[in-house]
């Protein structure tokens, strides 16, 4: 038995990336206080309009991202907001002291953006691939951490860090994926999107598996399972609200995310349901592992992240309810 | 012209302060505080610019970071003692809910700072932002940083130190306590440092040495000579040759009292040779 569920459609595909660069470019015009900081990848981050736009607002630190990070942390000593961009390997591990200091622990107005996050960085393999770095983040007092899932939100979420005042690492990537959420859609930060009501399985996703979610989503509906779909693009602070209700109405979740089980924000939920409201979850994230090269589907498919899995995980936690 | 007796004055009364706020909580560091003192009585005194009260964004004035965070005794005394805070509050150094943590803080609002440091190696990148953000706003004042020179032994001061002269940063004065010393023993020893002038130089930044760097006339004439070198193009630094331990005569000369406090009788010996000047806390 089919039932109805809301649809989306994919506007085209396109890199979350580009999404941040759009932002970064419109911030470029309306807000002069935004400077932009690249350890030698701009055209990567897609921060080349930018530059070109506002030179003297640009900084090429070269391929030194600690002394980046600090420099970032002292332009807010006068009123700038800066964004650093550079890839999530190198804007996380590679700088968690300068970030943990000069700016989580100084509580400094920087906004740390991060590309080429995950396995979907693909052919260069598991050196610049990371799939820790949302639990690096989120561990740190303070930070706000963003995790978008399509073009659209990411530019949409680029504008709205500008405005929030205090540290936030915001997350995208490399490959181009479906863009299906509104075209100058409202970012609100610490809000939970729910993209599709269902009564038997909360999903809640994040990142470029929120569309994988709504994938697993509509074929589960085609045979009867209803799935309410969660889309968190803020995994700190999660809106335990938003998952609450939902899962208080279908009595299990799966979680979903390209990133490691282990700090990742199935962890997040599960500490909010063991202490609100106990409820079978599955977890579809990389298994406490590297990644390695290969095509971003390719690696989607072998490390479990991809509708398939998502569906496979919802079969489960509904055998456990 | 600078009153000399008044700011020597200032500076025993500070080293008074640094031995009671470490000796009260038996922990810190008084070697590198007491050799940075006329350093930091001379700059908050006399060679910063700064405005009254207190802001973040320092805008208008001279800006001052201090990476080698350990040294917070002597920050701490002299930003008191320079009006950023009651001189009472020193009594609350390194206690529970206090404003003045071991190593400073932008945390709990101490007015004076503006960076936490104790992770060696971050302040030289902050420094650089700071005088970037100066730049973009129009902003002719000046931003000073301190770094010990052990620290120099962290990699990202050389990131630092290049983009700084890469990038024309000529309104910088970033000055080096060159003590010689680092909590294992001498620098020499532990990771030689090599020519620091020679290693600046090539790296493109502009070098003024300070000999005595424990007499406010020889600090005061170095700083002012490394002032009239900003905004030439290049970033300036100044190595400022310390004793470390100066002014408490069993502490010099030795890094044993990096971090390590003194008891009652060694505490009476300090006080003793750096008789009140302008009152205790």
């Amino acid at each position: 038995m089919e039932l109805t569920m809301k649809t989306y459609i994919n506007s085209g595909n396109k890199d979350t990336r580009s999404g941040f660069g759009a932002g970064l470019t419109e911030l470029g015009k309306s807000n002069e206080n935004v400077v932009a900081l690249c350890a030698d990848l701009t055209g990567s981050l897609k921060m080349d309009e930018f530059k070109a736009n506002h030179p003297e607002r640009f900084f090429q630190v070269g391929i030194a991202e600690a002394n980046m990070i600090g420099i970032a942390a002292g332009m807010t000593v006068g009123g700038k907001i800066p964004f650093t961009g550079t890839f999530a390997n190198f804007s996380t591990g590679r700088v968690y002291d300068q970030i943990r200091q000069s700016v989580a622990y100084s509580g400094k107005n920087v906004k740390i953006c991060a590309s080429h996050a995950g396995i979907t960085l693909g052919e260069d393999g598991a050196t610049h691939q990371i799939l820790e770095d949302i639990g690096l983040m989120k561990m740190l007092p303070g930070m706000t951490v963003i995790n978008t899932c399509d073009y659209n939100q990411t530019k949409a979420a680029t504008l709205a860090i500008a405005e929030h005042k205090g540290p936030v690492y915001l997350r995208f990537g490399r490959p181009k994926v479906p863009n299906f959420t509104p075209e100058n859609g409202e970012f609100k930060i610490g809000k939970a999107v729910q993209l599709t009501d269902g009564n038997d399985v909360t999903i809640v996703a994040t990142g470029h598996l929120v569309w994988e979610a709504l994938e697993a989503a509509r074929a589960l509906n085609e045979e009867g399972i209803s799935a309410e779909v969660i889309n968190i693009h803020t995994i700190k602070p999660l809106d335990e609200d938003a998952i609450l209700k939902s899962v208080e109405k279908t009595g299990c979740v799966v979680t979903a995310e390209e990133h490691n089980y282990y700090g990742g924000l199935g962890e997040s939920v599960a500490r909010i349901l063991t202490q609100h409201n106990p409820k079978p979850q599955e977890f579809v994230a990389t298994n406490d592992t590297f990644g390695e090269s290969g095509t971003p589907a390719q690696l989607m498919d072998k490390y479990g992240l991809n509708s398939e899995a998502i569906k496979k995980a919802v079969k489960t936690v509904l055998n456990r309810k | 012209m600078p009153n000399i007796k008044a700011l020597n004055d200032l500076t025993v009364q500070v080293r008074r302060d640094i031995l009671r706020m470490v000796h009260k909580v038996n922990s810190g560091h008084p070697g590198g505080s007491l050799g940075c003192t006329e350093f930091f009585v001379s700059l908050y005194q006399e060679i910063m610019e700064t405005k009254d009260g207190f802001d973040m964004d320092g805008k208008d004035e001279d800006i001052f970071f201090l990476s080698n965070g350990h040294i917070s005794p002597v920050y701490y005394s002299v930003l008191a003692r320079s009006g950023y805070f009651e001189v009472d509050e020193l009594n609350t150094f390194r206690l529970i809910d206090s404003r003045l943590q071991g190593h400073p803080t932008t945390h709990e609002g101490l007015p004076g700072v503006r960076i936490a440091s104790g992770s060696l190696g971050q302040g030289m990148s902050v420094a650089i932002g700071a005088a970037e953000a100066k730049k973009l706003n129009k902003d002719n004042h000046l931003i000073y940083s301190l770094h010990g020179d052990g620290e120099l032994q962290e990699g990202q001061n050389w990131e630092a130190i290049m983009y700084a002269a890469g990038n024309n940063i000529d309104n910088l004065i970033a000055t080096i306590d060159v003590n010689g010393q680092q909590i294992d023993g001498a620098t020499d020893t532990v990771l030689p440092l090599g020519d620091l002038k020679k290693k600046f130089e090539a790296f493109g930044w502009t070098v003024v040495e300070i000999e005595e760097g424990n007499n406010i006339e020889a600090i005061l004439n170095g700083m002012s000579t490394a002032k009239s070198l900003t905004g030439k193009d290049k970033p300036v630094c100044v190595l400022l040759q310390t004793i470390m331990g100066n002014g408490v005569d069993f502490m010099m000369h030795t890094h044993a009292w990096h971090g390590k406090a003194p008891n009652d009788e060694q505490l009476e010996i300090g006080l003793a040779q750096n008789p009140v000047t302008l009152g205790d806390y």
